[in-house]
């Protein structure tokens, strides 16, 4: 049985904690007696026959029909998956995305379908590259569909295959991929990793167009949204629950499948990272050792590409299908259930160590905005009822924030750095000022839609997922971080973690109290 | 004249003076009889044969002993695998239907079951075979090709792990051998079809894999070999180096109230759907399944020359197809301008 999370008190005899570097890790010693650490709580088992857990999803749905019955010889039918953003680390093969695919087809061959179409639901992420299709896909669906153009990756900038299927209560439109919405049934396998995933989320921004996200995507909605990980206070999901509605109504019948899997993120040899620290054995002490040194040596592109090649051994732990709103509900049951620690009382000094990878860089560079993207968005809104940290508190980051970008996958993102951010870091004050020039650029739609970039407008959203955590804070430190860019971000570069400190002693004074959320692996803080 | 008279008659008291040191030397071994040499068997008594030690009665028990396996590793990580490299170049496709299993602390034994064209089939399947049931592997041979002379029963078992089984029928004796090692933990490799395909199409299967899985509650994993009757088919007598490759399918496992026939029977549709795969694709083959068209694993049951016919047209398609095809191809730009 994995025992479950729980919150260390730091005190003298505590040893130093691991703490993220981007490609790197260090070991840093946390003040005793007024530092907590917030430890996860172990990889659950993974299912013993996932094979057997999803067939047996599809014949058991929950609020629909079995599969089966929703099949017939002469209807259109539409796969959507989740893009390489999920997992993170990308999980070894086979992908749980292939494992349901491939039994959605099994069932579609059985009753005799023809017209079956597969869409990689991107939103607007980059277009996946073939190695990655077959990583999530297989080799079997790959080279069964993409031949023939029936496996494809959504365009949310093609007018031409984008349909408007209603209107919110809220003025907000629904304009989704055409196929998708001429479809008799419309199935959605999903990874859901976090409790962010999943639900309506996956179609109504998967598939749809840019006008249609920039309804929840924005400064207001962000800023409303208490937490990412809590849908029912989440403006972003609010909005997006709306949308879900007006496609039931109107839109195709859409079979949700969704599937959850173990926090099992790491391989050998690198499993120490995911091992408490006091319980590292000596051959543990000695890899840490070996690969912190060598990643201090080696230069960035090359760590970048080991972490990068990581495959994570997760495995399933529970598939449910049916009718998309029943689905999540037991989806997130079942996420919270592995990723919720309970925790008293907020903090003066929340410290982050951030990682090598966020949703938005596989396979790719984490650049400077990613950083605050993964800090104050992913990492800040890993709670419930309330912040980690107190309002005007003070976050510490630790990540080199180098100057580093991707120009195939984040091309407006070296722009936005430049010009943007060089203007205004006010979520607002951009999106009013530079959004729409960014968002519809010529240059940038190119990209997007014919080579491997991020859409324009991708930054502000990256940039926007982070306004709730740059808004509360009072001061965001990030130690060891490039000083011109952290600078840039509207943030405070710091040597040291003791200089850190010292920084954030200026707004939470000589004795603050410290929290540390340790990484990895993912955990929700259920706040009192 | 007088002097070839004279050679004869020397040569004949040559011969008659050999014969009689014979003799003389012989002499004294005629006192030692039986128990020195073989007793004479009385009149009107039929002795009863000994019983044949080759063939299915051949005992294998020391060839899984440790010293044994050292040798058989070191043998097919080495010349075995060289071998396969060389002439058969083998892709191995369909491996991660059985990641689940191999990632389990202790996978379970499995009685995987390929079609078969070639006698290299084994050498490719044992490279194929993920180490997890690598090591612990033993192959069912016929017992009278690969058991009817010593040193070739030998080598079978010392070599492969060979375990000697009669083609027509699985008797009782086998089927408790098989058992018993499957209950050790072992897996097996059987040819349901009991022999190489003699024309290219595959032969009706036998029931023994979908028996022994039945009897032990093991999972049978259908397979398709393609490539290696091209290589090295029935008949052929020597080797053509060329590509192969090996799809595993899905394990099967007996379902409540179905019988061996009906069990072997999907086994076969189960290779037949991974032969499908390999000339078309995943989703065609699931269709073709699905819509119960006709197996294509055995071809079409008409004359001789249209069953040749079409196996060259699937050969075509398949990897064995792309041996004589040049690896890089240039694309077409057109007329020559200018």
């Amino acid at each position: 049985m994995p025992r479950p999370g729980f919150v260390l008190d730091v005190d003298r005899s505590t040893p130093p904690m691991l703490f993220w570097h981007g490609e790197k890790f260090s070991l840093e010693r946390l003040p005793a007696d007024r530092s907590r650490v917030i430890y996860p709580a172990e990889s659950f088992p993974g299912l013993t026959d996932p094979q057997a857990a999803i067939r047996d999803a599809l014949e058991h749905p929950l609020d629909m029909d079995p599969l089966r019955a929703l099949l017939h010889a002469d209807m259109k039918l539409t796969i959507c998956f989740d893009d390489a953003s999920l997992s993170l680390p990308k999980m070894r093969r086979p992908d749980s995305r292939q494992r349901i695919i491939e039994a959605v087809l099994d069932l579609a061959a059985e009753a005799g379908v023809d017209d079956v179409h597969i869409i990689a639901a991107l939103g607007l992420h980059r277009r996946m590259h073939d190695y990655e299709l077959r990583h999530v896909l297989g080799n079997r669906i790959f080279d069964a569909f993409a031949p023939n153009g029936t496996l494809y990756q959504h365009d949310a900038e093609d007018p031409e295959n984008l349909t408007v299927l209603g209107e919110t209560d809220h003025g907000e439109v629904l304009e989704i991929n055409k196929r998708v919405a001429d479809s008799d049934l419309v199935v959605y396998a999903n990874v859901n990793q976090v409790a962010m995933d999943g639900g309506w989320k996956s179609l109504v921004t998967g598939v749809a167009s840019y006008r249609c996200l920039s309804h929840h995507h924005n400064p207001e909605s962000l800023q409303n949204t208490r937490s990412l990980m809590d849908r029912h206070h989440s403006a972003l999901h609010h909005s997006i629950w709306r949308l879900g509605k007006v496609l039931r109504d109107n839109g195709p019948k859409v079979f949700q499948i969704e599937s959850t899997i173990n926090t099992d993120a790491f391989p050998s040899p690198f499993e120490f990272l995911s091992k408490r620290e006091w319980e590292w054995t000596a051959r543990d002490r000695m890899t840490y050792l070996a690969t912190a040194k060598t990643l201090d040596r080696l230069p960035r592109r090359a760590a970048r590409k080991i972490f990068h090649g990581i495959e994570a051994p997760y495995a399933m732990t529970g598939v449910y299908a049916g009718f998309t709103e029943s689905v999540h509900e037991r989806t997130l049951e079942d996420v919270y259930r592995q990723h919720i620690v309970e925790v008293e009382g907020q903090t003066d000094i929340l410290t982050l160590g951030v990682p090598f990878i966020s949703p938005y860089n596989p396979e790719s560079i984490m650049n400077p905005i990613l950083v605050m993207c993964m800090g104050l968005g992913y990492m800040f809104n890993m709670y419930r009822n309330k912040p980690l940290v107190r309002e005007g508190g003070v976050i510490i980051m630790t990540h080199p924030t180098y100057r580093d970008f991707h120009p195939v996958h984040h091309p407006s993102y070296i722009d936005f750095f430049d010009e943007v951010l060089s203007d205004t870091t006010d979520p607002a004050v951009m999106s009013e000022k530079w959004e729409r020039r960014y968002a519809e650029d010529e240059w940038y739609r190119h990209l997007y839609r014919t080579g491997n970039a991020y859409h324009g407008v991708h930054p502000f959203y990256a940039w926007y997922w982070g306004a709730h955590g740059q808004q509360w804070a009072g001061k965001v430190i990030i130690v060891g971080g490039d000083p011109t860019a952290v600078r840039r971000m509207g943030f405070t570069p710091a040597s040291t973690m003791d200089d850190a400190f010292e920084l954030a002693s200026d707004v939470v004074g000589r004795s603050p109290s410290i929290t540390h959320l340790h990484v990895p692996s993912v955990l929700v803080a259920d706040v009192k | 004249m007088a002097s070839k008279r004279h050679l004869t008659r020397r040569a004949q008291q040559l011969a008659a003076r050999t014969e009689h040191a014979i003799r003389v030397v012989a002499k004294p071994l005629a006192k030692y009889g039986f128990p020195w040499r073989s007793p004479t068997v009385p009149r009107g008594i039929t002795v009863p044969e000994k019983p044949d030690t080759l063939g299915g009665n051949f005992e294998t028990d020391w060839a899984r002993r440790p010293l044994a396996s050292v040798f058989r590793s070191a043998f097919t990580a080495g010349p075995m695998k060289l071998m396969t490299t060389v002439l058969a170049r083998p892709e191995v496709l369909g491996l991660d239907r059985l990641t689940d299993l191999a990632r389990l602390d202790d996978p379970p034994p499995l009685i995987f079951a390929p079609d078969h064209h070639s006698h290299l089939d084994t050498s490719v399947m044992i490279q194929a075979i993920p180490p997890a049931w690598r090591r612990d592997l033993v192959v069912a041979a016929a017992a009278d090709y690969f058991f009817d002379k010593r040193w070739k029963a030998t080598f079978s078992a010392l070599a492969l792990n060979a375990i000697p089984i009669d083609r027509e029928a699985t008797g009782r004796q086998s089927a408790d051998l098989f058992r018993d090692l499957i209950d050790d933990g072992r897996s097996l490799l059987i040819y349901p079809e009991g022999g190489r395909s003699p024309d290219g199409w595959a032969q009706p299967f036998k029931g023994g894999a979908a028996y022994l899985s039945a009897k032990t509650g093991v999972a049978v994993v259908p397979v398709h070999i393609e490539g290696t009757g091209a290589i090295f088919g029935k008949g052929m007598k020597k080797p053509r180096p060329g590509r192969t490759r090996v799809i595993f399918g899905e394990p099967l496992l007996s379902l409540p109230d179905e019988n061996t026939r009906r069990y072997n029977a999907r086994i076969e549709a189960a290779v037949g759907r991974l032969t499908e795969e390999s000339v078309s694709d995943y989703w065609t083959a699931a269709r073709r399944a699905a819509a119960g068209a006709a197996n294509r694993l055995e071809g079409p049951s008409t004359s001789s020359w249209r069953r040749k016919w079409l196996l060259t047209e699937r050969r075509h398609r398949e990897i064995s197809g792309r041996n004589n095809r040049p690896d890089r191809s240039w694309p077409n730009l057109g007329p020559r301008q200018k």
